[in-house]
């Protein structure tokens, strides 16, 4: 164990570093891009980026604290299920006809 | 499972009963109305005290669902309204523009999922069920959107969804910081740190998002105005005050000493400008359901405007009940008046206001019915609307706080200038019709006005019942209870 | 009875109103019986009370709505005096509005706003609480809206609009005034005047003006009143009952309650706001009357001569002597009496000839010459020729102004009377000594039992404004009446 991993407390915080800087791209993605579909994937870069820092964080110097992982679990199961929801309505606006009053939000980024 | 458990896992039931029988899984709501609207009252009446550990894991890793008074109330007005709104939604079902049997099927299932959530969200002490619970919700909210425009719905799924992810990145701050997520255990150990401020910014910038507070309520409008009438009630009934509870547990229960009254100004502030931006865009409005969308966005603002009035008070659970009171008649006299204007809109020419005439004479039950609930926004005796204002109005002026009476006085009037004018509108004579209207029959049966009348006349008759509501809504207040609840093991 | 009596007066008008809305309009002769049934037992429940309240009874229903505000229903002999006034005249305007209306459109939602009218007004006169006061001083405020609109076109539509934005921004004010006053002193009670030692005259001069500013908006109190003359699009009924009567006086009778029931003479007295109340009531007596002298539109002109008249009642309450309180308390019946017998006289002639401006009045004493009777008795009255009970009233203000001091007063009145007659006297010229025009045909005034329920209550007003008039020294009449209110408590 020590041989894999000698320091744990810094282990931790690379991830959780590593995952501030993803929830920053994502946001920033989400922020600049507007057609939904990378709106969707923006979000997903921010979702990654939570659960790196919700794991990280939760690794302590002696042992791995069992509770942020289950709720990172939970966590992804919440949102996979939300992309592909969010993912459905994508392509099912893509599909409707395009009336007057919902063409706005699936315009092609620019 | 004791009570609090079947709040939760019956609508659930329910919802998944209504996947397997599709079509036929709308008579459902015949059984679950009554079911659940049973269980509320005797939640209602409750011994106080009484909490339920899910699965016998105790704190700091089981979830603790509990019933304060906050609880109570929300979740018997969200079973009455619910209820209604289902009930509604079988005499007048929700198809939609394009009218599919499609679009009616998927309602069902929805409805209960938001129930489901919603109780579940009300009742939990636990900040990160509480994100599961607020998942459910707004995952059944988008949906119900979506309902009626897709793109709307798309914008809505968007941002709630970061919303969501800034929820959960504050939950794994407490959780690193803590290693508790129970509002009650964080209560005992908050410390006034980076991380803890950090963690409260950001859940609370996305609970705001949630609760459509201005100036994050731009989803909300769009989002109401296309969707069907009883998905439109579900959405500014239920959805928006998940986003309040939460934000209650946060501010007043787990992180009073954090709280400053810079930041609980801050969201007064943001509640009053609220309140008069939302009432202006209501009044700016020409089509009707935008206006009662826009009212939804100003009465949001109250609830908000109640926080520094509840932290700043010698004796709180006046402006307290005030503010809860406030949620549950804005729930009622919502819903019934998303309800009834579905109705109106169905009958009138257009969905103009000016094309209400003659509503008066064609439709009095369902003119009534939008009536009392626009006397019960608009803070008017009698009604549960003014109740609450009643309470809070006089936490405000005993604070000397001349700014937050002022919104909550000019706030009622500008409700009265924009939901008058839709109501003078049913009153104006049929356009192009001429002086012989009132010959004209009833264009749609008593029946389907009976249960916005019913949520209407609940927010009337709320007026009568202060005192026991109020007795209610102090029940396990934050600042009674210092000390830890320690809960019984469930059976 | 002792408690359940105040709340069976708000519940018979309940009632009718429950009535009125479910029955559809084609029984329209059921929905008739059920509103004259319940006004007529109202009535008598209100003579039992009147005898029980003499003899020394005070009713009181209370219930706790929110924690430490009562809701109040207490039947003291002031409440009382409105009461009986509210309950006689519902009757009369019942009987007057069924035969006004004859199977008019919307007639069900009509009656039933009418009777929760009359509720509220029956609930602001018992109210024993500020809190309860407001609640059914907004009450009047909502259930009126749909009245002024009844008739639904543009103009009606305006005139609610106005008649809301005045009321509602008044009642605002009101609210505002109760809750920082109950702030400071807990709860109001009308029986037991709060405690207001030790409290800055500053707030409480600001807290007077927040509470008879909203209250003055209903009271019609320059530069409040524009409500009024715009309300009268609403149809004769509701401007006879309502805008000469219920609301008007509702918020006369809140003034009289804030002077002599929450500050207390005394308060007032020393705080100096009687006289500024007093000129700004004067102001109103002598602008109302000039205004109402400019109106080419019968119903508009007495619209004018409502805001002047009303004021009366302020003046009394604000001159603060024992003689001017009687001259107001008792002026709230009279006017009340006589306002209506004119309201429903101007329906009357409209309704059956027409006739709405002034210039059409020539030879309407010919044609329709009981109304006309009962309207010159209105018009004699309101002037104060005596024996009409309208003289009474003005006879006990001045002796009260002398008493107070104020002698200017006196002077306010004597010149209202002037006006009042001038802008009263040509319509009884043009009416009664005029001949009618060549084109106007020949009715016959009493012809069908419509015409009579459609005139004889215009006749009984004025009778009874005789009566209140001649036999005032008797037992149980209005002047008697109030000298008990004023001994049990108002002449410290």
């Amino acid at each position: 164990m020590e041989l894999l991993a000698p320091e744990p407390v810094s282990a931790g915080h690379i991830y959780a570093v590593t995952g501030a800087i993803l929830t920053a791209l994502g946001f920033y993605a989400f922020i600049v891009r507007r057609h939904a579909l990378r709106q969707l994937l923006a979000v997903n870069v921010v979702g990654a980026g939570v659960f790196l820092i919700l794991g990280g964080l939760g690794r302590g110097p002696d042992a791995i604290d069992p509770m942020p992982q289950a709720l990172v679990i939970t966590g992804i199961v919440v949102a996979v299920a939300l992309t592909a929801f969010g993912a459905a309505m994508i392509v099912r606006l893509a599909e409707a006809p395009r009336s007057p009053d919902q063409g706005k939000a699936g315009k092609p980024d620019a | 499972m004791n009570l609090l458990g079947l709040l939760v896992a019956v609508p659930l039931g329910f919802m998944v009963a209504a996947l397997l029988l599709r079509g036929s899984g709308r008579w459902l709501i015949l059984a679950a109305a009554p079911v659940m609207a049973g269980l509320a009252l005797w939640l209602a009446l409750l011994p106080p005290g009484t909490t339920l550990l899910v699965g016998n894991w105790d704190l700091p890793l089981g979830i603790l669902l509990r019933a304060d008074g906050v609880a109570r109330l929300m979740v018997l007005a969200g079973a009455l309204v619910i209820g209604a709104i289902g009930l509604h939604a079988l005499v007048d079902p929700p198809g939609g523009k394009d009218g599919g049997a499609a679009t009616a099927e998927t309602f069902w299932p929805l409805l209960y999922l938001m129930w489901a959530g919603a109780n579940a969200g009300f009742l939990t002490t636990d900040l990160f069920n509480l994100y599961v619970t607020l998942e459910m919700v707004s995952l059944a909210a988008v949906a119900l959107a979506a309902m009626g425009s897709l793109a709307a719905a798309l914008r809505y799924f968007m941002i709630a969804m970061l919303g969501s992810l800034a929820y959960l990145l504050g939950v794994a701050l407490l959780v690193a910081n803590y290693n508790t997520v129970d509002v009650t255990l964080l209560a005992q150990v908050a410390r006034l740190d980076l991380a803890t401020v950090m963690a409260l910014g950001l859940m609370t910038a996305a609970l705001l998002i949630k609760a459509a507070l201005f100036p994050m309520h731009g989803w909300l409008p769009p989002a109401h105005a296309a969707a069907p009438a009883p998905a439109s009630a579900l959405l500014s009934a239920i959805a928006v005050k998940l986003g309040f509870v939460i934000l209650l547990r946060l501010w007043f229960e787990a992180f009073p000493a954090i709280t400053g009254s810079a930041a609980l100004h801050v969201l007064g502030g943001l509640g009053a400008a609220a309140v008069i931006y939302g009432s202006i865009q209501a009044m700016r409005q020409d089509r009707l359901k935008p206006l009662v969308a826009y009212s939804t966005v100003a009465q949001v603002g109250y609830l908000f405007l109640a926080f520094p009035l509840v932290a700043g008070a010698v004796e709180p659970s006046s402006a307290w009940a005030g503010m809860t009171l406030h949620g549950v008649a804005h729930m009622l006299a919502k819903a019934a008046m998303f309800l009834a204007a579905g109705l109106m809109l169905k009958a009138a020419a257009g969905d103009r206001i000016a094309d209400l005439g003659g509503l008066a004479q064609a439709m009095p039950l369902t003119v009534t019915a939008f009536g009392l609930a626009a006397v019960s926004l608009m803070g008017l005796p009698p009604s549960g609307g003014f109740t609450a204002k009643f309470l809070l109005l006089s936490a405000a002026i005993e604070q000397g706080a001349f700014l937050y009476a002022g919104v909550l006085v000019v706030g009622g009037l500008l409700a009265a200038v924009y939901l008058f004018r839709a109501l003078s509108a049913c009153f104006a004579p049929l356009a192009g019709a001429g002086p012989d209207t009132a010959s004209r029959g009833p264009v749609t049966g008593g029946v389907k006005a009976v249960a916005p009348l019913a949520l209407a006349g609940l927010a009337i008759v709320m007026g009568f019942a202060g005192t026991a509501l109020v007795d209610v809504s102090a029940i396990e207040v934050p600042w009674a209870t210092p000390t830890v609840i320690q809960p019984e093991v469930a059976p | 009875m002792m408690t359940f009596a105040p709340l069976l007066l708000v519940f018979l008008p309940l009632v009718a109103a429950a009535v009125s809305f479910a029955l559809p309009e084609r029984l329209s002769s059921w929905r008739n019986a059920a509103n004259l049934g319940v006004a007529f037992t109202k009535l008598l429940v209100v003579a039992y009370l009147l005898n029980a309240t003499e003899a020394g009874l005070v009713f009181e229903w209370r219930y706790e709505f929110l924690p430490d505000n009562d809701l109040v229903l207490r039947l003291d002999k002031l409440a009382l005096l409105f009461v009986t006034l509210s309950v006689f005249l519902w009757l009369m305007t019942t009987i007057y509005a069924i035969a006004y209306f004859d199977r008019g459109p919307n007639l069900s939602r009509f009656f039933g706003f009418f009777n929760l009218c009359v509720l509220a007004a029956t609930g602001v006169a018992m109210s024993g609480t500020a809190i309860t006061f407001f609640l059914f001083y907004e009450l009047l405020t909502l259930a009126t809206w749909p009245l002024v609109a009844h008739k639904g076109d543009d103009k009606s539509l305006r005139a609610g609009r106005i008649y809301l934005s005045y009321t509602l921004a008044g009642s605002v004010a009101f609210l505002a005034g109760i809750l920082w006053l109950q702030s400071l002193v807990g709860a109001i009670e009308f029986a037991a005047p709060p405690d207001l030692t030790g409290i800055p005259a500053l707030t409480l001069t600001l807290i007077f003006i927040l509470c008879i500013g909203g209250l003055g908006v209903k009271a019609a109190i320059f530069p409040l009143h524009g409500w009024l003359p715009e309300a009268m699009a609403a149809p004769a009924p509701v401007s006879a009952l309502l805008h000469a009567v219920a609301v008007v006086k509702a918020g006369a009778f809140g003034i009289v309650r804030m002077i002599y029931d929450v500050y207390g003479i005394g308060t007032v007295a020393d705080l100096g706001l009687g006289l500024p109340l007093a000129a700004l009531a004067s102001v109103t007596i002598l602008y109302g009357s000039v205004r109402a002298l400019m109106q080419t539109d019968l119903k508009k002109r007495l619209a004018y001569s409502t805001v002047s008249q009303v004021s009366y009642i302020i003046l009394g309450a604000s001159l603060i002597g024992p003689y001017a309180v009687i001259g107001g308390l008792v002026h709230l019946v009279h006017q009340g009496i006589m306002k209506i017998t004119l309201f429903m006289c101007a329906g009357a002639l409209a309704n059956r000839m027409g006739i709405k401006a002034i210039a059409d009045l020539d030879g309407a004493g010919r044609l329709m010459p009981v109304t006309m009777a009962a309207f010159s008795v209105g018009a004699l009255g309101m002037i104060g020729l005596p024996p009409v009970a309208g003289f009474i009233s003005k006879w006990y203000l001045g002796i009260g102004a002398l008493q107070s001091d104020a002698a200017w007063v006196v002077a306010v009145l004597a010149g209202s009377s002037l006006l009042n007659a001038a802008y009263f006297l040509p319509l009884l010229y043009r009416a009664w000594l005029l001949p009618p025009p060549a084109d106007r045909p020949a009715i016959r005034e009493l012809a069908t039992t419509r015409d009579r329920m459609l005139i004889l209550p215009a006749a009984v007003t004025a009778l009874v404004s005789l009566g209140a008039g001649i036999f005032a020294s008797l037992p149980f009449s209005p002047l008697a009446w109030v000298t008990l209110i004023a001994e049990g408590g108002y002449l410290r």
